[in-house]
């Protein structure tokens, strides 16, 4: 149930939808005729082993890879063959298995790269300084202090990102993300390499992000706790197929996914 | 006119008899001194001010608000949260309406909480934010008396449906709104701040407790009101001084340094961004005053001296040598005494390239005074404050006496004593050694444990400090140890625990120790290194681990801490009382001592006992000769989930130093 004056969202409407998608690379196969369907509001996670095809799923739907066969639907409309800074305009960003920083510039500056999409002003006002330009930066440095005032990160505004621990970094980068006010937040790995304090905080934050901006998430991630915790509905993946699709609750009885991650049992 | 002889009323006698309450004394504020700021909060990477006529009229709002949802006098509401101004309005505000604020310790974990909020039968409760309303709710059976939950950060509670839960700027706005529109209400709200008086309950703080659970003290606004003022006329602050408030709230010194005194002196409270931006925030505002345990100047030094090794050379040379002028001239210069002319010029050299920029590094460039209490302060951390130009002074206090009990008069400042008995205070020193005092902040007693009241307050008003000290020959008090801690080693020799440990603690590579050695015939100690300063050394030094345990069981460490053990031998020898009590052995503990497994109190003390009980495999093997020892300890972590920490951990043996003769007489005796 939400409040009356939270963000309003008709959880069921597909936002994304992935249909047939197969990826290859030369003679490797990296997905083979994927189809699951990501929900407006909804936390969704993308699992399977190592190797089963999970980052070259969220590349796909970022427009950093083209599918070799199918189609990803983004609000309905069929997707053309875009580059990734066209996802982004249209609303979907992204975090990474390793963290992509600017590793030499501060947290604020990182984050206020993530609304350079949204800057309009030209080169001239910005160098000035000056006019519209200064009017624009500070509407959007308000955001970003919003950001940071969120993420609990106004103790590192002005360090260098490449001196923080790798916790803080992964927390910067989902900062980035937010910048751009995304529809759709893909998260590759966001807790991997996280210590317990950090990861249930990096849980609370996903969780916040959807439950205060609507954003719909879609994340993949290997710690199981997690995702049982998190998400609303879980894809499996195994060698670039899927394999099931559904509630945490139900992937976590589906035969083929315990046998995926477990091994088939000796007859 | 009027508000020149009010202003002269009260420069003249601070006390005005007419504002017998804080929310009196709130709203003659508003009418003094409108425009002054009164709060400030940094939201957004930008400090936010409020006027005392803007803060007097939020809590007036915010008063009628909680009225509405049944706070009234008798009615006692439980505070949680860090130091955020609407917190502290919230306290006002509640106070306004005779009701009993009950701050409570944000970090205590949700069991802690439960047993304060219990005790006191908190009906009301205003928290920070989700995760406080999360660790509520987590034992909500346990509280069902609470029938509103108030938030100020409503951030991720949109999809809670709790009923009780509410927005304080919602009440707010609501009890502005009823303001505006009902007359009646708006007369019921005067009433309600007329009828308060200086006998009222104004406050009921839990003490942390190093024994035992904790106890609440009940202050009444004469308490607090009145020792408030002792504070603010001995050292003349006024409307212009600023405190910075970042100390926990439900913390004696908090309630009367940032919030009684700001609103008796009309100083203003700013309130940090968040708990890790404290150092950086303090360099923003330049408080005038400040306050915090030795703990705080500590770390401060420690990662001062951490960053100096990573300095250049000619840095690190400037550093050494002009700090070292300071060690000799610096205090004198600040006492005011005779000092030669080179020594000068060369202090004022110092000051331009190190002291200044160290004292503006530390956010404490425009400190008029600073105090250090809770705990005794290394006098070589003292002493480096000092020396770089930093009135810092020690103050010997408790909750009991609205925090003054003993004050260090300017000129008469020394690291070993904590100063003469403050204005209105009564030192007497019972025959066993223990310190009792009488003032006018002694407080009304614990809530509800009369049993415990007797045993504290004497028939004629003074109160057992539970600490035992001296009055030396300059009628200074000298605090050795808390009463019953002080023991004996079986062959007599004294033995004060917190005098051995903070020795130790002294060096940055230590960050606490333990002590042992009543009845037992010599002194053993647990020691926890400082993970900054050693992981500085270590990173320095390209020794590699991966954790606290790893980096604590490395044997270069230990030979690190075995040459500070021995220094500290040394000194304890050199004082003929005191050398029996020098570390024979000792070990590094695998683990930071933590107040989440109840190891410290929530002032970060030491809880011996406690330590004593959960670690006594370790204890055994200290005094029964054992090279190593095992040990699995319990761990909690912050949602209250428990963990275990298994580890074996090597037992250092040390040489003593022989003891300085004692004088002639005792021998002779």
């Amino acid at each position: 149930m939400r409040a009356p004056d939270g963000p309003l969202i008709v959880k069921g409407d597909v936002i994304l939808a992935v249909e047939n998608v197969s990826l290859a690379f030369g003679g490797v196969k990296a997905l083979t005729d994927v189809t699951f369907d990501i929900q407006k509001g909804e936390i969704r996670a993308i699992i399977g082993p190592n190797g089963a095809g999970k980052t070259s799923m969220l590349n796909c739907i970022n427009g950093f890879y083209h599918p070799s066969e199918g189609a990803i639907l983004f609000k309905g409309e069929r997707r053309p063959k875009m580059r990734p800074s066209a996802a982004a305009r249209g609303g979907i960003a992204r975090t990474f298995q390793n963290v992509a920083l600017f590793k030499g510039m501060t947290t604020l500056d990182n984050i206020m790269a993530g609304r350079s999409l949204k800057m309009h002003r030209g080169l001239f006002w910005q160098a000035l300084r000056a006019g519209p330009a200064m009017r624009e930066e500070i509407a959007h440095r308000r955001v970003v202090e919003e950001i940071i005032d969120f993420l609990e990160i106004q103790a590192i505004r002005k360090v260098p990102v490449g001196k923080l621990p790798y916790g803080l970094q992964k927390r910067v980068e989902l900062g980035r993300a937010l910048a751009m006010e995304p529809e759709i937040l893909l998260l590759d790995e966001p807790m991997a390499g996280m210590n317990l304090e950090e990861k249930e905080d990096m849980c609370r934050f996903i969780l916040d992000v959807n439950s205060e901006f609507g954003t719909t998430v879609a994340l993949i991630e290997h710690d199981m706790g997690v995702v049982m915790d998190l998400s609303d509905r879980v894809v499996v993946l195994e060698y670039g197929r899927k394999i099931a699709d559904g509630t945490p609750a139900e992937v976590k009885r589906d035969e083929r996914v315990i046998a995926a991650y477990l091994g088939q049992p000796h007859a | 006119m009027l508000q020149a002889d009010a202003q002269e009323k009260v420069a003249g006698s601070l006390h005005d008899p007419a504002a017998d309450t804080l929310p009196k004394l709130l709203v003659r504020n508003a009418a003094l001194r409108p425009a002054r700021p009164a709060f400030r909060h940094k939201h957004l990477g930008i400090w936010q001010s409020w006027t005392w006529a803007e803060v007097a009229d939020e809590v007036r709002a915010l008063a009628a608000g909680l009225a509405a949802r049944g706070v009234g006098r008798g009615v006692k509401i439980a505070i949680v949260g860090q130091n955020r101004p609407r917190l502290y309005w919230a306290m006002a505000a509640s106070q306004w309406l005779g009701a009993v604020p009950v701050p409570v310790y944000a970090e205590s974990v949700a069991d802690e909480m439960a047993y304060v909020l219990d005790h006191a039968e908190v009906t009301h409760a205003v928290v920070e934010d989700q995760e406080q309303v999360d660790k509520l709710l987590s034992v909500g059976e346990r509280l069902g008396r609470i029938t509103a939950l108030l938030y100020d950060e409503p951030r991720g509670l949109r999809a809670y449906d709790d009923p009780r839960l509410e927005s304080l700027a919602q009440v707010a706005a609501a009890g502005r709104d009823r303001l505006g529109r009902n007359p009646e209400a708006a007369a019921a709200l005067d009433e309600a701040l007329a009828a308060g008086r200086g006998s009222d309950l104004s406050v009921i703080l839990y003490t942390s407790g190093t024994t035992g659970r904790p106890k609440g003290v009940m202050l009444t606004f004469d308490n607090v009101i009145r020792a408030g003022e002792i504070g603010c006329a001995f050292d003349k602050l006024d409307e212009t001084d600023e405190i910075i408030a970042y100390l926990p709230i439900a913390w004696v010194g908090d309630h009367i340094f940032s919030y009684a005194q700001a609103i008796i002196a009309g100083l203003c409270v700013s309130c940090p961004e968040s708990p890790d931006t404290v150092v950086e925030d303090r360099r923003e505002i330049g408080p005038t005053y400040i306050f915090a345990p030795p703990r705080v100047f500590e770390n401060i030094l420690t990662l001062t001296t951490v960053r100096m090794e990573d300095a250049s050379a000619l840095k690190r040379r400037l550093y050494r040598y002009f700090l070292d002028h300071a060690r000799r001239v610096g205090e004198p210069i600040l006492n005011g005494e005779r000092v030669g002319l080179l020594d000068r010029v060369v202090y004022a050299l110092g000051d331009a390239l190190v002291y200044a920029p160290l004292r503006s590094r530390f956010g404490l460039s425009r400190v008029k005074v600073g105090y250090t209490a809770g705990e005794a302060i290394g006098p070589e951390i003292f002493r480096f404050y000092r020396s770089i130009g930093i009135n810092l002074k020690q103050l010997y206090g408790q909750t009991e006496a609205s925090v003054y009990v003993t004050m260090q008069p300017d000129g008469e400042i020394r690291a070993d004593t904590v100063g003469r008995p403050a204005p209105q205070v009564e030192i007497r020193l019972d025959p066993s050694g223990e310190v009792l005092y009488r003032s006018p902040g002694v407080f009304a007693g614990y809530y509800k444990d009369d049993a415990k009241t007797a045993e504290t307050k004497t028939a004629d008003g003074f109160v057992r400090s539970g600490d035992a000290g001296f009055l030396d020959t300059t009628g200074h008090l000298k605090i050795i140890d808390r009463a019953k801690d002080v023991g004996r080693l079986s062959d007599g020799s004294l033995f004060p625990p917190k005098y051995v440990e903070n020795k130790l603690k002294f060096y940055p590579n230590i960050k606490e120790a333990v002590a042992f050695g009543d009845g037992r015939d010599c002194v053993a100690c647990f020691v926890n290194i400082d993970l900054v300063a050693v992981g500085s050394w270590a990173e320095r030094s390209n020794v590699t681990y991966g954790s606290y345990q790893e980096l604590a069981a490395d044997p270069r460490v230990a030979a690190i801490i075995r040459e500070h053990v021995d220094e500290v031998n040394r000194s304890l020898a050199a004082e003929p009382r005191m050398g029996g009590a020098q570390i024979r052995r000792f070990l590094i503990l695998h683990k930071e001592l933590d107040a989440d497994d109840g190891e410290l109190t929530r002032t970060q003390k030491v809880r011996r006992g406690f330590i004593a009980e959960r670690y006594a495999p370790l204890i055994a093997a200290l005094f029964d000769g054992s090279r190593e020892a095992d040990i699995r300890t319990e761990v909690t972590f912050e949602d209250g989930r428990k963990g275990v920490i298994a580890a074996r951990l090597a037992v250092h043996d040390m040489e003593p130093h022989p003891v300085a003769a004692a004088p002639e007489l005792e021998i002779a005796a």
